[in-house]
């Protein structure tokens, strides 16, 4: 089951690395930075509403007719781009890639999920975060390898167009793998004490439409975007933030050099998903968020107290924040998991994907402003960033409060088995 | 229940494949990756 989770989610990973074709299209166009980047946020919103309203669909078809749907959607969107590309007409680019690719993002993402807790369900932290590290990984492959299409193609737009018409066909074929390969496990074994080892603790099963009526889902609505919103923070501007904050010392980061730092951050939050979620299945998933949160606000204080002193310790902090960044996505199905069971996990886990697009927002808007805001001011240096740092502690501490009052879910919540719809294959 | 050997040694040449198939594109990634992160100490 790993690979087939794993076609599905390094193919649609390719979305971190739109940038590429950022700059050559806006040449090859005409086109604005802004207007550039237009499908990658249509997608990620498209990502976000079509796992929350898709995720009951997905639960209910099962996850071959999910993977289907989201190959369809994810290749589609590239042809249509090719075509766009190919005549010059920039809003077919927007709804390929944007609308109907981003269609393909949220199913996609939450297609393998359930699936896997059910296969693993021991071990869901691991299982999910082999996934949810290969959405991490996608952007490794795509970037090196959409580069290297362009400058064989050419960065004009015949050369865009046939790049966009490869990335389909290819990206068609390799989750077709997937598709091939999921299924769902038989009913859940029973051990000898007769527990059901895919229900949350207690023996609880919770339907989606139940799960968003309790405060549990909303405390975790609101740690997934605290973390989130920590992590892109640096994400957002590791480059000039490194740069800034070593531009007046005896060893300033070169553009090559603060490239490399981004990259490692890349790594770390690909490291964090896998290496931390599987933790999360050996000391709890409420202890895991206590450390992706106060160890993370502890982060924050270093880089922002100490930060511009050694940079070792600016690299190592930021890297330890990515890696919680990544855990925080990979953890948070299997945290469903212990709360509300298997049942509809992958529709509560889809609903609760709306904390990223919020986070999405949010993240960058912070960073950003202030940043603006204190070079209007005058300010330079490590300075532009002191205060979202200190921004940020402040939102991992109320992250740490949330998770802090999650409790065991009220038995008025439960759905009992014989309400049950049976998942199709 | 028992499986037949030739049963079981598609199901493994069937798991190979598809390791694979995820794993090669995903070392070319991790190298790339490598490559580029070492940049922040020689760039």
């Amino acid at each position: 089951m790993p690979p087939a989770a794993l076609s599905v989610h390094l193919s649609i990973g390719q979305a971190y690395a739109w940038s590429v074709f950022k700059a050559p299209l806006e040449s090859a166009l005409d086109i604005s930075g802004t207007l550039s980047a237009l499908p990658f946020q249509l997608g990620i919103v498209m990502l976000g509403l079509s796992a929350a309203f898709g995720g009951t669909l997905v639960e209910r078809n099962g996850p071959r007719w999910a993977m289907t749907v989201a190959l369809v959607c994810f290749s589609c969107g590239f042809l249509l781009s090719a075509l766009g590309a190919w005549t010059g007409q920039y809003w077919l680019i927007v709804l390929g890639y944007g609308f109907v690719g981003g269609i393909g993002l949220g199913i996609g993402y939450i297609s393998p999920v359930s699936t896997l807790i059910k296969w693993f369900p021991d071990r869901p932290g691991m299982a999910t975060g082999i996934a949810i590290m290969g959405f991490g990984g996608g952007a490794l492959i795509a970037s090196p390898w959409s580069t290297r299409m362009l400058e064989s193609f050419g960065s004009g737009s015949s050369g865009i167009a046939a790049a966009f018409l490869v990335h389909g066909l290819v990206y068609a074929v390799f989750m077709a793998l997937g598709v091939l390969l999921i299924r769902v496990p038989r009913p859940a074994p029973q051990d000898a004490a007769g527990t059901d080892a895919t229900a949350g603790a207690g023996g609880v099963q919770v339907s989606a439409r139940n799960a968003v009526r309790t405060p549990q889902f909303w405390l975790l609505w609101l740690v997934l975007v605290m973390n989130v919103t920590a992590g892109i923070g640096i994400l957002e501007k590791a480059a000039p933030m490194i740069t800034d904050f070593f531009g007046d010392t005896s060893t300033p980061v070169s553009v090559t050099a603060a490239a490399g730092f981004v990259a490692l951050l890349s790594a770390a939050n690909m490291a964090g998903r896998i290496g931390w979620s599987s933790t999360s299945d050996l000391i709890g998933r409420k202890n895991i968020y206590r450390v992706y949160l106060g160890v993370g606000a502890l982060m924050y204080l270093l880089i922002a107290l100490f930060g511009d002193v050694s940079k070792p310790l600016f690299v190592l902090c930021a890297l330890v924040v990515l890696s919680f960044y990544g855990g925080g996505f990979a953890t948070i199905p299997a945290y469903l998991k212990d709360l509300f069971g298997t049942y509809e996990v992958g529709a509560i886990h889809g609903r609760l994907l709306t904390a990223w697009s919020t986070a999405g927002v949010l993240g960058p808007l912070i960073v950003n402003w202030i940043a603006d805001r204190q070079e209007e001011a005058g300010k330079q240096g490590p300075e532009l960033y002191g205060t979202s740092l200190f921004i940020m502690i402040g939102l991992l501490v109320v992250g740490f409060a949330a998770n802090e009052l999650v409790r065991p879910v009220h038995a008025k919540h439960h759905v009992e088995e014989a309400a049950r719809v049976p998942e199709s294959v | 229940m028992s499986r037949n050997p030739s049963e079981g040694g598609a199901r493994r040449g069937l798991i190979a494949f598809a390791w694979l198939w995820v794993g090669l594109p995903l070392a070319y990634g991790l190298f790339e990756l490598v490559r580029k992160a070492s940049q922040l100490f020689t760039g």
